[in-house]
């Protein structure tokens, strides 16, 4: 038996790009978050990611590393083709990472200088992240159209982490910041649904090979059941929030699957519109990947190490369970 | 094309320098944290304990700084040098591959349980978690030294269709110049941060003479950069033989030395004329280089000659190397003087503090002037007879490249003040947490 490991290299890159994008996702949304907040619950905001953000931002590296380790190619013309979004998410991500560290030593106005720069890395992040997906689904076409049409894409992805960030807060607050998380996830919601909606008119408009994919029948039908769970998932959270909004006890940690839900659903979405291309219409996994040698020797480390990285991970979530503190550093 | 390769490299360059002064200081800085924390979970004495939370504090910081910039290297493998990837990238990819699985997620994940975990887990798992972020620094430089070592000493590998393959991982990994470019990193890492530490502890000591915390750490970093340093000598010039043996042209380049000559001499000072292949105002020591590098006085030396076209600019080779070795003779010089001033545990007169002070970012100098001598003096390759640097670089535009260029350095200034100013205000105000004198003063107005 042949072990297809370009596949398995796909499939691997598409749970780090998916980890990223749940786990930096609700950082990056609690980061948008921080001038909703006054300054006390900005504190507790930044202890609920504190002994997070930083993991959380590794697999942004793992899902990049396996794409040059695994499609040598493909790395090129992505990164080559997306250098300006890139280049300016780099900056956000690097404002926001210092200023994390740099505002819980900060005092006076210096904190308050810091906390709008972590704003900012983290609205800029995002923005620049949601444009190079809204690019690289329209296969890098150049254009106005194509350029408005990856600012929707990027509005959606930042309403998308808007919703994470709110829904973990719910789980790691209480009183007044998580009234005000409770109603931060509700606006997420519409934002997110009008976002999807838009994405999900406009994507079949842009592409034709996604076009051809969605209206393929009788494959539609099969591929309505991934819209179809996203609209359930939804109205769940939009009545769980409401109960919540009302006083109600419901579990904590429910808005926030719900929205990490969401999120798994779009992305099988998004893996099922572009499948088997690495760079759409241009080059295939198979055309992108690396030597078989390589593949090999990465993926005997990578089972190996993976359940490791999982257990401690779980153990560090179990470490900071329960509600965050009010600082970060005590 | 050309401007593009130049801008290229101006940005890869100005990252990976900005890049290495944070892990300089985290590898080394890792592993004195381990100390502290285990001193004070054997005595459980506070003056362990403040240094221990203080210098956390700095690590997160310092460790923070480091994976902004890595990130941000990570990329520029792809939008500056898809060349490399194309090329190289079934040799190189693993090896990334293998730091981001086996060091990043660890360093990352059990930073957060250090700094944040101490009320939260029993003294040993937070001592092994220390551990643990100490071990991750150490892989993470494992695995990139082993790939930077191949580029340039490349070992292991075979040809097929125009890219290359490994043949044999070990030989990858333990490379020709691995086992000495390793040690002379570490060691490297480690000289910097004991500079780093004694450094802002005699600048608090300064501010606080009373702060026996302070004082502790200042001795730590004199001590142990005292043993470090002499050790650095030994090993900086074994592997300068081993250049000598793999990287020829690199070591002419050091020595400035155009001819191949028996009874080399020692060029001390000069000004390389790459245009008309001499030095001007040399200042030498007759036969010295072939007594170093050859163990004979009339040993053989190539020259330049030998490598021409594919020579590395002499100049900057020439004048980094010895930035870097005039600084490790400084490092071992100040740091035996002070051990020697230290002992006995009194406070030491201010003058030696101030010098201390003022050598804190000392072991920054020596490293940077080091990578700058490895890695112009490989150049024009990228991988040493393998792959040249103008092969690799990407079709970004000069002018994408130049604006992002620009906004890097302002990004880069703005981070490095930001840096030095709460890295000053953090050695100020020294390990006892200031909650604590809050605290007290509360408690005394209430009784």
């Amino acid at each position: 038996m042949t072990i297809e490991l370009p596949l398995v290299f796909a499939v691997l890159m598409g749970i780090a790009i998916l980890a990223y994008v749940v786990l930096d996702g609700y950082d990056l949304g609690v980061g948008m978050l921080m001038l909703a907040a006054d300054e006390r619950e900005q504190s507790t905001m930044v202890a609920s990611i504190g002994p997070f953000w930083d993991a959380n931002e590794t697999w942004l590296v793992l899902g990049i590393g396996l794409l040059l380790v695994a499609f040598p190619s493909a790395h090129g013309i992505v990164l080559g083709a997306l250098y300006v979004p890139v280049f300016v998410m780099l900056i956000g991500l690097m404002l926001r990472g210092v200023a994390f560290e740099f505002r819980v030593k900060a005092e006076g106005w210096h904190r308050g200088l810091w906390n709008w720069l972590f704003w900012l890395g983290s609205f800029v992040a995002s923005l620049a992240q949601g444009l190079m997906l809204g690019h690289y689904i329209t296969g890098f076409e150049p254009g106005f159209g194509y350029f408005l049409f990856a600012l929707a894409v990027a509005g959606g992805l930042c309403g998308g982490y808007v919703l994470l960030g709110a829904t973990w807060l719910i789980l790691k607050s209480d009183g007044e910041l998580q009234r005000k998380a409770v109603a931060w996830t509700r606006w997420g919601l519409l934002w997110i649904a009008a976002g999807i909606a838009l994405v999900s008119i406009a994507t079949p408009i842009a592409s034709a090979t996604v076009r051809n994919r969605w209206f393929d029948f009788p494959h539609t039908f099969a591929a309505m059941l991934l819209p179809l769970a996203s609209a359930a998932v939804w109205l769940w959270l939009w009545c769980l929030t409401a109960q919540l909004k009302h006083g109600r006890r419901v579990a904590e940690w429910a808005p926030f699957a719900g929205a990490v839900a969401i999120f798994t659903l779009a992305f099988a979405g998004l893996a099922y519109s572009l499948f088997p291309y690495l760079v759409i219409d241009r080059m295939t996994i198979w055309e992108a990947a690396a030597h078989p040698t390589a593949l090999a020797v990465v993926l005997v480390g990578a089972l190996i190490v993976l359940p490791a990285i999982a257990g401690y991970t779980v153990f560090s979530y179990r470490v900071f369970r329960g509600k965050a503190p009010a600082k970060l550093y005590d | 094309m050309q401007e593009a390769l130049v801008l290229a490299r101006a940005q890869f360059g100005l990252n990976i320098a900005f890049h290495i002064l944070f892990p300089a200081i985290s590898i080394g800085l890792a592993w004195i944290l381990v100390y502290f924390r285990a001193r004070y979970e054997r005595t459980g004495e506070r003056t362990w304990l403040e240094p221990y939370r203080l210098w956390t504090k700095i690590f997160a910081l310092t460790f923070a700084m480091g994976v902004v910039t890595g990130i941000t290297m990570s990329f520029q493998f792809g939008t500056n040098w898809p060349g490399f990837m194309n090329k190289v990238g079934n040799v190189a990819g693993p090896l990334l591959g293998y730091e981001v699985l086996t060091a990043f997620f660890l360093e990352a994940t059990f930073l957060g349980v250090m700094l944040f975990g101490m009320n939260r887990v029993p003294g040993w798992l937070h001592l092994i978690s220390t551990v643990l972020v100490a071990v991750g620094t150490t892989l993470s430089a494992f695995w990139i030294l082993a790939l930077n070592s191949w580029m340039h000493t490349p070992a292991g590998h075979a040809h097929a269709d125009g890219q290359l393959v490994a043949a044999d991982w070990l030989q990858v990994i333990f490379n020709p110049s691995f086992p000495y470019r390793m040690t002379h990193m570490l060691l490297a890492s480690g000289l910097t941060a004991c500079f780093f530490l004694a450094g802002l502890s005699a600048w608090r000591l300064l501010k606080a003479p009373g702060d026996a915390s302070a004082l502790r750490t200042l001795r730590t970093g004199v001590v142990v950069a005292a043993v470090l340093a002499p050790t650095q000598a030994l090993v900086g010039d074994l592997h300068g033989l081993n250049t000598l043996e793999h990287q020829p042209a690199k070591l002419a380049a050091i020595e400035a030395l155009w001819e191949t000559e028996r009874g080399a001499p020692l060029v001390l000072f000069a000004v390389p004329n790459q245009l008309e292949r001499r030095n001007d105002y040399a200042i030498e020591i007759p036969k010295a280089a072939s007594l170093i590098l050859g163990h004979d006085l009339d040993a053989e030396i190539k020259g330049l000659n030998e490598f021409a076209p594919d020579i590395p600019p002499v100049t900057p080779v020439f004048f980094s190397f010895r930035v870097m070795v005039g600084t490790g003779l400084l490092m071992i010089g100040v740091a035996w003087f002070g051990s020697w001033c230290l002992r006995g545990g009194a406070l030491p007169p201010r003058w030696l503090l101030r010098t201390f002070a003022g050598f804190t970012f000392l072991g920054w100098i020596a490293t940077l002037a080091g990578w700058m001598v490895t890695e112009i003096g490989r150049q024009p390759w990228l991988v040493t007879g393998v792959l040249r640097t103008a092969d690799a670089v990407g079709p970004a535009s000069g002018a994408h490249l130049g604006s992002s260029l620009t906004a890097y350095i302002i990004t880069y200034a703005l981070m490095l003040v930001a840096y030095l100013v709460v890295l000053t205000h953090l050695a100020g105000k020294g390990g006892a947490p200031q909650a604590d004198a809050k605290a007290v003063a509360w408690q005394g107005s209430a009784a």
